[in-house]
């Protein structure tokens, strides 16, 4: 066995990639556990804004409706690498100033809570409109059939709208998911350990770029491609009940 | 002892155009009152503010004696009274409007259980009851989206008697089906009518009426041009333009 990776010259990178040192398996796992820790906040915080944001769009007045709209506006026109660099900076500011004007010091912000914060906002723009959708796919006669049963709005929110919508808003949250995971990556600009940043520094020091980056590549696609079939499920078991379509997740 | 359902002098209007211009019923206990009309009549709406689906621009709604109170702009003034009263009136829809999500169990027990609080093993006894009784003792496991459009209309019947209400409100149940199915649909409604549950039922099924009702109301335009026995309705009507409608119709 060990020959024949030596007759392909992937020795090295077996012993590069090995989880003990001196290989950095490990730290690229560590990395990719980060990322996925913090892909898997910011979709959930994302789908808490989207879920607010597009009741808000679909019931709020006046004023609520224009703040969405700048919200989702702004988000989706600035790119994500400006707007993780702006949210950063920001919000640690904020939360420093906030300290200081408490009479605290500075305040160590952890890694990963700013890194949900930041991409949970980014997020929550586009499941806003993800969900805003869904919703409006429902059939009315689904949410007036509650109403003249005299749900409560909680209750229909619950028990009627989300069900629902499920089957309508699967694919475009698989979506965000996805993008999710791999905007973890741009976290290395701030200097964040998570796969990306790990991978670069493993490949630094080794100067096994190559290596390290197929396999980041890899692993990358591992996460996708077993979020395809989590998803897949997910969708049959949102539409359970709704007339077969051609076609599934995929 | 309180009629089971009064409207008096229900006016309402979508934005300039109003389509009731002061109409007024009453239901005793055991009433069985069909509404008929020409398509725009304003048969559907009259039923749709009964309990407040519509909102109506001016009149009285007066439930088992209990007044839905309202603010100066129609809407409801007590959320908690509007849908109390909602729940002691099962509504059965053209479309049916079964929660396309759930099993026909499923859809029967969820008023009970997520509105009125019964146990989940209660609600569930009655269900079978129902479902048995409007002869879909085999499809409970069933989604509506499998089901013909006579059998979702029943299991919709079977999800308005889970509440026990005080009085149904049938908004033209037999018009979205296939000819061949509007008989079962009828046979279950005909039952209802003959165990003296009160009923206000909109219809474009003339037999049925004549043969149901109690007291039929036919409205033109927004007014109720002629109302009586259906005896007297069908058999000798007075206004010019029911003779002609019942000609049409016929």
């Amino acid at each position: 066995m060990s020959d024949l990776l030596e007759l392909l010259g992937l020795g090295q990178a077996a012993e590069l990639l090995s989880l003990s040192p001196p290989g950095w398996g490990r730290n690229l796992l560590v990395g990719l556990s980060r990322s996925l820790q913090i892909a898997a906040g910011a979709f959930g915080l994302g789908l808490l804004i989207g879920l607010l944001g597009a009741y808000g769009k679909l019931h709020g007045g006046k004023i609520t409706r224009d703040l969405l709209a700048i919200y989702t506006t702004v988000i989706r026109a600035v790119p994500e690498l400006v707007l993780i660099l702006i949210l950063y900076y920001v919000g640690t500011d904020l939360v420093n100033k906030a300290s200081a004007a408490l009479g605290g010091g500075p305040v160590e912000i952890s890694g990963i809570a700013a890194g949900i914060w930041v991409l949970g906002v980014v997020q929550g723009a586009y499941a806003t409109e993800v969900l805003r959708g869904a919703i409006q796919a429902i059939p009315p006669g689904q949410v007036e059939a509650a109403r003249a049963f005299g749900m409560p709005g909680w209750t229909i929110l619950r028990r009627v709208t989300i069900p629902a919508m499920m089957a309508f808003a699967v694919p475009g949250l698989a979506n965000l998911w996805l993008i999710a995971t791999k905007d973890t990556a741009l976290l290395a600009v701030v200097g964040f350990s998570e796969l990306t940043l790990e991978t670069r520094q493993a490949a630094s020091s080794t100067r096994a770029y190559f290596t390290f980056f197929m396999a980041a590549g890899a692993l990358y696609l591992m996460v996708t491609l077993l979020s395809g079939a989590l998803f897949a499920r997910l969708e049959k078991w949102a539409r359970r009940g709704q007339p077969s379509l051609k076609g599934g997740a995929r | 002892m309180a009629d089971a359902i009064r409207v008096e002098n229900l006016f309402k209007s979508f934005g300039r155009f109003e389509v009731l211009k002061g109409v007024s019923l009453t239901a005793r206990k055991g009433d069985v009152v069909a509404i008929i009309g020409g398509s725009g009549s304003g048969k559907s709406t009259m039923l749709r503010c009964i309990n407040y689906l519509e909102t109506p621009t001016a009149g009285k709604i007066i439930i088992d004696g209990e007044e839905i109170k309202r603010r100066a702009d129609g809407s409801p003034a007590e959320r908690r009274q509007i849908e109390r009263i909602r729940t002691q009136l099962a509504m059965v829809f053209q479309q049916f409007n079964l929660w396309t999500h759930r099993t026909l169990l499923e859809n029967i027990i969820e008023v009970p259980v997520h509105v009125l609080g019964q146990s989940r093993a209660q609600a569930t006894e009655r269900a079978v009851e129902l479902l048995q009784r409007v002869g879909l003792g085999d499809k409970m496991k069933s989604f509506p989206a499998q089901l013909s459009g006579g059998q979702q209309q029943r299991a919709a019947i079977a999800r308005a008697l889970a509440v026990d209400p005080k009085a149904m409100l049938f908004d033209e149940p037999t018009s979205a089906l296939d000819p061949e199915l509007v008989g079962e649909v009828l046979n279950v409604i005909r039952d209802l009518a003959a165990e003296g549950r009160t009923m206000i039922l909109v219809t474009h099924e003339m037999k049925f009426a004549r043969e149901v009702a109690t007291h039929v109301i036919y409205l033109y335009q927004g007014r109720i041009e002629e109302q009586g026995p259906p005896a007297e309705l069908f058999g000798d009507p007075k206004s010019e333009r029911l003779q002609q409608f019942l000609r049409t119709v016929a």
